[in-house]
């Protein structure tokens, strides 16, 4: 199974993954402009898309995971998913610049500095620029392997904040918020669990 | 008494069902009276109309968190609330307590159709035509017994019909309060129906109270009980959490609320390119301003 599914994803170019991932951005604004979204189609959009950000964060996130425990091997993909978050993210924000806020600058700079939700997304999309723009071969080769992972490590608290920003996005305590922020710090745990394994064999 | 306050806009007085359905299909009647009309038309340009949203934007865009707490979710999860017969018990310091069926309140009431702007403390807004009778007339009825300085009211809790009374999102029943002089404002309405129709159960039905100059989770819904007392009574969403929701949650564009601001508003209807509008002080409802004389309104928000 494991071994059909790593073979297939060979043989699809990781291009495939982009037209993929950019699709439902102009359904969704199709849908938005067309009733599909309800009566108050800026704010369902807005969410919508954000919700999509944060998803494509945490299969980001899942990549290594996958090919540690299950060798699922989709890291040719990761890239791709990597810089769509990006684009997600950088849409919700344009419909919050644009269409919610409707350029209201003053407005806007204020709730940026005062409102703790859009203070955090803001720090999270401003974090995600420098892993957009190193997603490119040629910023590997120039920052070297290591210097290029360590920047990339970002993506952690940016998966933390993101998921937060969702939770505080709401006015009550809901379910499925804490259910992202909980897979994202499960994710994260991921990492260190092989370390710890070899930590207390070594110790013993 | 009744008929204390009057529209300015009233279009939908005269408005047959049907019309009001399309509501650009009322503008447009509207302005072929307006230009046949010299005089008349002048006036109706003068007093910058209220447009009312459609049935259909008020009934599918709401907040009624015993149904569940998406703004889609009354309106799918509302179906099985049964509202006739309803009750509704009046207490506390009053004369005539009781507990009355909904036609015995409302029996002796005078109905009229107000359209009033509706801000939700979340920055959107509708107009929306109700029908309903001030809260004065019924408390007069009532008979206030004098110490009382507020009133009380709380929505039915039915857990077999109301998902989010199940699921316990917030803390059931939902109440809220008045103080009395606030209740007996000719601006406070009982609404009982929306463009003529009795409420759909989304919007409170069978009865709920409408505050137009307060953000809307004041204008409590679906209401089983009226109590009068001395003391402020417990206020749901200022009970969860007191810092973001005063007790009064005037409609006021200078005090934000922490997570967002509250300067400008979204109309609801406007589609996906509307631009946000700004939010008038007090809803654009200036004669509630004596009420609140003297009052730091940025601390009793
Ligand atoms: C990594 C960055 C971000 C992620 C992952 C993210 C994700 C999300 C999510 C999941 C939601 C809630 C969706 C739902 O309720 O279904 C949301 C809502 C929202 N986000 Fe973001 N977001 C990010 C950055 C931003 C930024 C930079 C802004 C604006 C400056 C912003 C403004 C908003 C607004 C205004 C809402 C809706 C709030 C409301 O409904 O009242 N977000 N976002």
């Amino acid at each position: 199974m494991i071994d059909t599914i790593n073979a297939a994803a060979r043989k699809v170019p990781a291009w495939v993954l982009y037209i993929l991932l950019i699709l439902p951005i102009p359904y969704l604004f199709y849908s938005a402009a067309t009733g599909g979204m309800g009566v108050e189609p800026i704010n369902a959009l807005e969410r919508e898309i954000g919700e999509l950000s944060l998803k494509l964060i945490i299969f980001g996130l899942l990549i290594t995971p996958l090919r540690k425990y299950l060798k699922l091997n989709l890291l040719k993909f990761r890239r791709a998913i990597g810089v769509m978050a990006f684009v997600y993210v950088a849409v919700h924000l344009g419909i919050w610049v644009v269409l919610d806020m409707s350029l209201r600058f003053d407005q806007m700079w204020s709730d940026i500095w005062k409102r703790p939700y859009i203070t955090i997304g803001m720090v999270a999309f401003v974090a995600m620029i420098p892993l957009a723009v190193t997603s490119n071969n040629l910023s590997v080769r120039k920052l070297g392997g290591a210097a290029w992972r360590k920047l990339h490590k970002l993506v952690y608290p940016i998966a933390v904040l993101g998921a937060v920003h969702f939770i505080m996005v709401q006015k009550v305590w809901e379910v499925e918020p804490m259910v992202y922020l909980a897979v994202v710090v499960a994710l994260i745990g991921t990492r260190y669990v092989p370390n710890i394994k070899a930590r207390l064999s070594t110790s013993v | 008494m009744a008929h204390r306050w009057t529209n300015t806009y009233t279009a939908s007085d005269v408005t047959p069902k049907g019309v009001w359905l399309n509501r650009r299909a009322v503008l447009a009647g509207m302005t072929g009276l307006a230009a046949a009309g010299g005089l008349a038309g002048q006036a109706a340009a003068q007093q910058a109309p209220l447009e009312p949203n459609t049935l259909e934007e008020i009934t599918s865009y709401n907040n009624f968190y015993e149904f569940g707490t998406g703004k889609d979710d009354p309106a799918k999860n509302s179906g099985d609330m049964v509202t006739d017969p309803w009750e509704v018990t009046i207490d506390g310091m009053v004369d005539n307590p009781g507990t009355f069926s909904l036609q015995d309140l409302i029996s002796d009431m005078t109905m009229e159709e107000r359209i009033y702007r509706f801000r939700c403390v979340e920055a959107w807004s509708m107009v929306v035509p109700w029908n309903g009778f001030e809260l004065a007339d019924l408390l007069e009825k009532a008979g206030v017994q004098s110490g009382a300085t507020h009133v009380a009211f709380e929505t039915a809790v039915m857990p077999e019909v109301m998902p989010g009374v199940r699921n316990r999102v917030i803390d059931f029943p939902y109440v809220e309060g008045l103080r009395l002089d606030e209740a007996m404002h000719p601006l406070t309405l009982m609404a009982t129906g929306i463009y003529g129709e009795p409420l759909a159960n989304q919007n409170g039905a069978p009865i709920r109270l409408v505050v137009p100059w307060k953000y809307g989770f004041k204008s409590i819904k679906s209401i089983v009980r009226i109590t009068l007392t001395d003391e402020q009574p417990k206020a749901t969403w200022n009970d969860i959490n007191a810092r973001e929701y005063g007790f009064y949650s005037n409609v006021n564009p200078e005090v934000d609320h922490p997570r967002w601001s509250q300067a400008s508003e979204r109309m609801i209807g406007g589609g996906l390119f509307a631009s946000r509008q700004d939010t008038l002080m007090f809803n654009g409802y200036p004669e509630v301003a004596s009420l609140y004389e003297g009052m730091d309104l940025s601390v009793d928000f």
